[in-house]
């Protein structure tokens, strides 16, 4: 490894940690309905959005009133984009003439965008009109990130109140989030993209003359704002199928730095906004320590593996399937950072990742996308971990635990379980489904031990609303589509609806001040045991599967043998 | 606390071997249900049991199927046994209870004739006579006479109180002993029926409910059953696509027993067997402690509690007064003054007259004197006097030192008969005491006023200390008393409480608890009266004391036997124990999963891609070097197993507790029980191994 690389990493590390206050508190105002420096300008807007939908943002729902605000909204949204499909080739905004998308990928890809998973099982530009790209998907790239900050600023006035019976407006809510926090966030990062070459356009693809004497189709459209809320909004789904590994998705190194940053900075902003919001910013430092202490573990294994000696190859180093403009290093970054924040977008084939490096990655997802994770969703995913590791060790004290004054009771660890480990049963079913049926291993790309990690990566992307795909397997099959579709489902609303259960009840809790006697969650001891929690119990599940997979495939990558 | 009776040893062989045959006896269905974790380790036994068996009609026994199947079965057994010994001890310590009451004997009066029953037999309505020495025999009213009675065996209290018929002062209760005279009582509780009963039966039966931490302790391992159940049932399809694919089929034989062994090492089966006997070994702690419980809820609800109101005599002083200085008048030396009242007191029995003799004795070496060598007459208290006090006659002059001790108006006015004098400074040093919540006592000798005795309320040795520990872990102190703020303030300061109710009354601690509750506090409090019993109604900890009220009985959720209000304390040790102890035999239940893969994933697949004479890639994670793929899943089950009998006893006695903030509470357990979790495993199925290995069983 060049010194530069680790330069790099060290910038991009500190980048995060700096921005992550600036931004979480900006967000905590904006959640917390409080006026900030963009009042003025917006306050109009969403006034209008409110009247033009008839919405009392003051009117307060409780938890259940608010999950059904949230199952109805994402169904809707859901229904559009299926419907934009199906009919996009009597739709304008189709130079291509491109013809309506089959059933079962265009429920796939509605579930798909709707869960801000942007798992995608097809080639955008050969697939999707521009209709069906910004009507459909870019809306659901702003509002699938929107419920997600939705359902995290309700768990945060779920802890934060006290007997209270309800837990915030979830139309305001999603207003909120999207016209003060993605909207201009992406906004400003479009143009700066724009500035750095990311094509946006509405112009037909361009058929240019190559020096060869070729006639070759250059697809464009309008990607620039699209790839800004695909990176902010943790969802993943490139305008074009190479993602950002496309030179007009990601044409510079500073393009590429940016686009890594967005990655995960509004997931990272979240903790010190739950801090903020719930009174303790302490709370949110630990949780953004744990978050970063276990993204760093895993980019220190994945670094270490891609820049070792490739023994099969005889070579220093895995360059295959990288992005080779832009080294190992970023690509490595990227793919950590990409399966940590369940954002899935890549800039480099992940189906050639190292094996340990692809340990890392499955393993970033299979914890359930709470290292940074998705916008909101990361954090409320994060927060079931939180309620174990203090019910498991917070009895060693003594006393009915507590989390931030509200005691944890059988209840909350129903919802917590079920958030936890729902979309483990998920993947470990749907993976073995696969592995026994001819559907299932009918397109997969290898067979063997890296056959089983084709499928296994495929149902943790999906399973954990990720969506960045392994490659190598051909998902686009009535088997996959719908298999897929419905580990996005699970995997997306076992996580939120409880949580929003778990709001409503502490809510309702009365506070508990903290004495000596308090179990405490604000010191690296609790660091510790919250990492114990999460491997031992969100992870430990996949370790038999894993060991058939890329464990075996490590060791004998380490052996200098393949297959 | 005193230990009032022999209490069941905690491995009494009788009760071993009833539980040995108990844990036989909860095989059952319906038992086993109760525990789902337990339970799929009974199914995945049963499985384990048929696939050996069906082996025998398809190529013989296989010893190591057998020798799983039997590890799987005793790993049922030992966690019915764990269970079965918290039951009996139980049952043991009930017994005992009810012996101590079958034990005293009655004189019952029928139709004018005496006749002798067990206590046990009286039915209310009986009328039994009792004279002085014996035991009243059950709880009662009485009819006919006064008596003085011996109550410190339920209040703790020595004085003597008289009991007599009609009025306020006609209840008795069972247990208490006559000391003079004879008395006829009307029993009025039913055989049975009696509290007491109704608590023991209560401890004894088999219905017990689960607490709300039980109950959420047992969704997260029941969901981690679940999790580890769907790991284990998808593998085998994982397995063979990777096998089929890569033409080794054989390599690897994903047998039943080895699944099920893959299982129950996996789900928590360490915390799953010994979750019901933690539960039952909470409750009798507090029954050795002599208090009862009316659910278990209410032990939990104890190890959460941060407050504590506790009243004031009895629990945070002794009750009664003690002399601590002599402070003499102007030119008068404290040597005569305390000489003076060492005279006026040696024929006074009561606890102050004791104790001011014996200060005496300690500060100024004056030997206690023999009153009748003296000639003294022994003046006594009287209430029209309000003094008492001694009359000496000097053998030399012939005339009579006439020592007088009391309140300050008393001795002034003694004073003023005599002609004599009542410095100024008597009256300073008089109004200092009380200020600092202490009696004076004033010494006269004839017409002169010598000084003042200061009396105390004493607070008991070690009580501040252990306030000190309460307040390190988290736990407010509320001293109630019927005193004025002045003395209140004084003593509260001396015990180091957190804070007081000076002159309070029943609705001022209700309203306190209330108050402390709307705050977000768990408060606990003790108390006996019927007017108590709202508070003991509205307190998240009740505790009644057993000579209390019906009514005080009936509001709280706990009845101290005892009668002794320090009991709150160890009530709330006691709950915050058995949490304490859930909570570390789950971390180093969930922690030893660590372990146990790294012995039984490469047994399992080191077959695959192995080549002649040597092992696949897997069997680089057999970081423990365990000699077989065999020996290695045998010694895990074995481990797994033998893990809940070595943990038994922590489980009956609970985890060692100390008053320390959480933080340090939780490092010193996280270290023990989690770490250890993580590293004993190791080192045990290793053990296990190389025994396994030397003995050749599989």
């Amino acid at each position: 490894m060049h010194p530069m690389d680790v330069v790099q990493v060290i910038v991009y590390i500190a980048a995060l940690t700096v921005l992550a206050p600036l931004l979480g508190a900006y967000m905590a105002d904006v959640l917390s309905q409080k006026r900030c420096f963009l009042s003025p300008l917006l306050r109009p807007v969403e006034n209008a959005l409110y009247r033009l939908s008839g919405v009392d943002p003051e009117e307060e729902m409780t938890w259940k009133q608010y999950c059904v605000a949230l199952l109805i909204f994402s169904g809707l949204g859901m229904a559009v984009v299926f419907c934009l499909q199906l009919t996009q080739k009597i739709l304008p905004f189709n130079p291509q003439h491109l013809p309506a998308v089959s059933w079962h990928l265009a429920l796939n890809t509605a579930i798909s965008f709707m869960t801000n998973t942007n798992w995608q099982a097809y080639a955008g530009e050969t697939t999707l009109s521009y209709l069906t790209q910004f009507l459909g998907l870019t809306v659901q790239n702003f509002v699938s990130a929107a419920t997600g900050i939705a359902v995290f600023a309700a768990l945060c006035r779920g802890i934060g109140r006290r007997s209270s019976e309800t837990i915030g407006n979830f139309w305001a809510d999603c207003v909120r989030s999207t016209v003060y926090i993605l909207l201009p966030l992406s906004l400003v990062f479009a143009v700066i993209l724009v500035g750095q070459g990311v094509v946006q356009t509405l112009r037909p693809y361009v058929t240019v003359t190559t020096i060869e004497g070729q006639q070759q189709t250059i697809p464009l459209g309008p990607a620039a704002s699209q790839i800004a809320i695909k990176q902010l909004g943790t969802n993943g789904g490139g305008f074009f199928n190479a993602n950002s590994a496309h030179p007009f998705e990601n044409p510079t190194p500073l393009s590429n730095f940016l686009e890594m940053l967005a990655i995960l900075l509004v997931a990272a902003s979240m903790t010190y906004t739950f801090g903020k919001m719930v009174g303790s910013k302490r709370q949110g430092w630990i949780l953004f320590v744990s978050m970063l202490v276990l993204f760093i573990g895993g980019l220190t294994v994945s670094l270490y593996a891609e820049h070792a000696d490739n023994r099969l190859l005889g070579v220093a180093g895995s360059l295959e399937g990288k992005e080779t403009r832009f080294g190992i290093t970023n690509s490595v970054i990227w793919s950590t950072a990409t399966t940590a924040a369940s954002n899935g977008s890549i800039n480099a084939m992940h189906e050639s990742l190292s094996p340990l490096a692809a340990l890392v990655a499955m393993f970033n997802m299979m914890v359930g996308e709470v290292i940074f994770g998705g916008v909101g969703s990361g954090l409320y995913g994060m927060i079931a971990y939180v309620i174990l590791a203090v019910f498991i060790a917070g009895l060693m004290v003594g006393r009915t635990p507590e989390y931030l004054g509200k005691k944890i009771e059988s209840f909350e660890i129903k919802m917590s379980v079920i958030a936890v480990l729902a979309s483990s049963i998920v993947v470990l079913f749907s993976g073995a489904l696969a592995c026994i049926t001819p559907a299932g291993l009918a397109t997969l790309s290898t067979s063997g031990t890296h056959g089983l990690t084709e499928i296994l990566y495929a149902f943790a992307s999906a399973a954990n609303n990720n969506g960045s795909a392994f490659a190598g397997l051909n998902a686009n099959t009535p088997f996959y589509d719908l298999l897929t579709g419905a580990a996005m489902l699970i995997g997306r609303f076992s996580v939120s609806v409880p949580m929003l259960a778990v709001a409503g009840h502490l809510a309702q809790k009365k506070f508990t001040p903290p004495s000596a006697g308090t179990f405490p969650t604000d010191g690296a001891l609790f660091v510790l045991l919250l990492l114990g929690t999460i491997i031992i119990i969100g992870a430990l599940n996949f370790f038999p599967v894993l060991s058939l997979g890329p464990v075996i495939e490590h060791l004998f990558f380490i052996a200098g043998k393949g297959f | 606390m005193s230990e009032s009776r022999p209490r069941a040893k905690p491995f009494d062989a009788a009760i071993i071997r009833s539980a040995v045959v108990e844990s036989f006896r909860k095989c059952g269905p319906r038992q086993l249900m109760k525990n789902p974790v337990i339970f799929v380790v009974a199914v995945g036994a049963l499985l384990s049991v048929v696939s050996t068996v069906h082996g025998l009609h398809h190529g013989g026994l296989s010893a190591f199927n057998l020798q799983i199947s039997l590890w799987l079965v005793f790993t049922v057994l030992f966690a019915n046994f764990a269970e079965a010994m918290a039951e009996g001890r139980g049952k043991a310590q009930a017994a005992e209870l009810r012996r101590s009451r079958t034990k005293t004997m009655a004189r019952r009066i029928v139709d004018g004739r005496e006749t002798t029953v067990a206590a046990a037999e009286l039915k209310a309505g009986d009328t039994v006579v009792c004279e002085a020495g014996e035991v009243i025999p059950s709880d009662g009213e009485v009819i006919e006479g006064i008596a003085s009675v011996d109550e410190s065996a339920v209040t703790g209290e020595s004085a003597p109180v008289i009991r007599e018929s009609g009025g306020d002062r006609n209840a008795v209760v069972g247990g208490t002993k006559v000391l003079s005279d004879r008395i006829v009582i009307r029993i009025i509780s039913e055989p049975g029926s009696s509290f007491l009963d109704r608590m023991i039966a209560l401890v004894e039966g088999a219905v017990r409910q689960k607490t709300p931490n039980e109950i959420a302790l047992s969704i997260l391992l029941s969901s981690l059953t679940l999790v580890f159940l769907v790991v284990v049932i998808t593998l085998p399809a994982f397995s063979s696509y990777v096998v089929k694919s890569t033409n080794q089929t054989g390599a690897i034989v994903l047998s039943v027993p080895i699944l099920v062994a893959l299982l129950v090492c996996l789900i928590p089966t360490t915390i799953g067997g010994l979750l019901s006997a933690i539960g039952i070994s909470g409750m009798n702690r507090l029954l050795r402690h002599n208090v009862l419980v009316v659910s278990g809820r209410a032990i939990e609800a104890a190890g959460d509690v941060d407050v504590l109101l506790l009243d004031k005599t009895g629990t945070i002083t002794i009750g009664n007064r003690m002399a601590t200085e002599f402070l003499p008048g102007p030119s008068v030396t404290s040597q005569r003054l305390a000489d003076a009242a060492q005279l006026a007191s040696l024929s006074d029995e009561t606890p102050e007259g004791r104790s001011i003799v014996v200060l005496a004795k300690n500060e100024y070496n004056l030997r206690s004197r023999d009153i009748i060598d003296l000639k003294a007459h022994f003046i006594p208290f009287s209430a029209k006097t309000r003094m008492s006090g001694v009359d000496i006659p000097d053998t030399v002059t012939g005339k009579v030192r006439c020592i007088r001790k009391g309140s300050s108006e008393a001795i002034l006015h003694f004073i003023l008969e005599h002609d004599g004098t009542y410095p100024i400074a008597i009256f300073n040093i008089v109004n200092n005491i009380a200020q600092q919540g202490g009696t004076p006592l004033v010494v006269a000798e004839n017409n002169l006023a010598l000084g003042v005795i200061n009396l105390k309320d004493v607070v008991k040795g070690g009580i501040k200390e252990r306030f000190m520990r309460l307040r390190a872990s988290g736990i407010k102190t509320v001293m109630v008393t019927g005193d004025n703020a002045v003395t209140a303030a004084a003593i509260a300061a001396e015990a180091g409480v957190d804070d007081f109710i000076a002159e309070a009354t029943p609705e001022m601690k209700l309203a306190r608890i209330r108050e402390e509750q709307a705050k977000g506090h768990l408060v606990a409090m003790i108390g006996d009266g019927t007017n108590d019993a709202p508070a003991l109604a509205q307190a998240d900890v009740g505790v009644a004391m057993n000579t209390g009220t019906q009514a005080a009985r009936e509001a709280g959720n706990m009845v101290d036997l005892d009668s002794n209000p320090t009991k709150l304390i160890e009530v709330v040790e006691i709950g915050k124990q058995l949490l304490m102890t859930r909570g570390a035999l789950t971390t180093f239940s969930i922690a030893n999963d660590v372990s146990k893969y790294f012995a039984i994933i490469p047994a399992m697949f080191s077959g695959l891609f192995a080549s002649v004479g040597h092992a696949g890639p897997l069997a680089a994670l057999n970081i423990m070097r365990l000699s077989s793929p065999q020996s290695a899943v045998l010694s895990a089950v074995i481990f797994n197993a033998l893990v809940i009998v070595f943990l038994i006893p922590l489980a009956l006695k609970g985890v060692s507790y100390r008053s320390l903030p959480a933080a340090q509470v939780l490092r010193r357990n996280l270290l023990i029980y989690g770490v250890g979790g993580l590293v004993v495993p190791f080192v045990g199925i290793k053990l296990i191994d190389m025994l396994v290995s030397v003995l050749h069983i599989v």
